[in-house]
């Protein structure tokens, strides 16, 4: 998959809530730049909240990558999600509705990957956590590909 | 429409309208503040004659889990000191992303906007 938006990725650090904030905001220019509708921009700028905050929370901090994405179909946006805390040991429980490790709602994984089309989980005990959700503007069913 | 810019945290004013307090939650709200204002409300309803609370959500962008559960919470804790909370003016695209991303918020009552949530109040009952 031809990826023409690889210059324009954009790296933020994620280190507080204010940075929280920052990187909501910045994916609801890219998304909205990119063509996506309110519906769409709502839930990516959601899920990029949730997975912000897990890599704040959970993660001890690290850092976003935004990338525009155009398949050739249809335009899309990349967002990951990084850090190098404790990793997560289960991942399945992780995914789990209402599993939290301590005082969240156990939502924001599961509900993160409701709201995008392509949704992965890497991590590794000890060394940590990269998620990355891909969402492409609606309207094209052909454009589910897997993750490049 | 007022639009902090991320990064400048602004206080949430909390007014009181008779026995009413109506908060209105405005563009970007750090998490820091979302707790703030959960201690506000609660030691204003508990030193003061407060019957319900409005929260007006109109001018909300998103609603995550770490926000959906400050307001959560702020519902149970006033009803324990006995007032109602109503939720008012949730955008169409804030509820159709809260539903897929599993977050039903039980127990508040949600009203179109603040005028109807300030009539659902006056209804009275519990
Ligand atoms: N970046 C991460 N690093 C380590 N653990 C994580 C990370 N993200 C999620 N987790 C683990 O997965 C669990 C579920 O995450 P989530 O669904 O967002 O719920 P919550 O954040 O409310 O606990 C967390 O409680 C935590 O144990
Ligand atoms: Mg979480």
């Amino acid at each position: 998959m031809h990826i023409s938006g690889q210059a324009s990725a954009t790296s933020l650090p994620i280190g507080s809530d204010a940075d929280l904030a920052w990187v909501r905001q910045h994916v609801r220019q890219c998304a909205a730049q990119l063509g996506f509708g309110l519906v769409q921009q709502t839930k990516l700028v959601t899920a990029a909240s949730e997975l912000a905050r897990n890599t704040l929370v959970h993660g001890g901090g690290g850092h976003a990558e935004i990338t525009p994405l155009d398949n050739g179909l249809t335009r899309g946006l990349r967002m990951r999600f990084a850090d190098q805390g404790p990793g997560i040991r289960d991942l399945e429980l992780a995914m789990t509705d209402g599993y939290t490790s301590g005082g969240g709602l156990g939502l924001g994984l599961s509900g993160a990957k409701r709201l995008v089309h392509e949704f992965r989980v890497d991590t590794e005990p000890g060394r940590g956590t990269t998620v990355t959700a891909v969402a492409w503007v609606a309207q094209v069913p052909a454009s589910r590909k897997g993750l490049q | 429409m007022n639009h902090p810019v991320p990064g400048q945290p602004v206080q949430v004013p909390v007014l009181a309208l008779g026995d009413v307090l109506l908060v209105s939650l405005q563009g970007e709200l750090h998490d820091g503040m979302a707790e703030q204002l959960q201690q506000d409300i609660t030691s204003r309803i508990s030193t003061s004659r407060v019957t319900g609370v409005v929260i007006d959500i109109s001018g909300v962008d998103i609603v995550d889990s770490f926000l959906g559960r400050v307001l959560a919470e702020i519902a149970s804790t006033a009803r324990l000191l006995a007032a109602r909370t109503v939720l008012a003016g949730m955008r169409p695209a804030v509820a159709i992303t809260l539903v897929e991303l599993g977050l039903t918020l039980p127990g508040l009552i949600t009203a179109l906007d603040v005028d109807r949530a300030m009539e659902v109040l006056s209804q009275g009952g519990s």
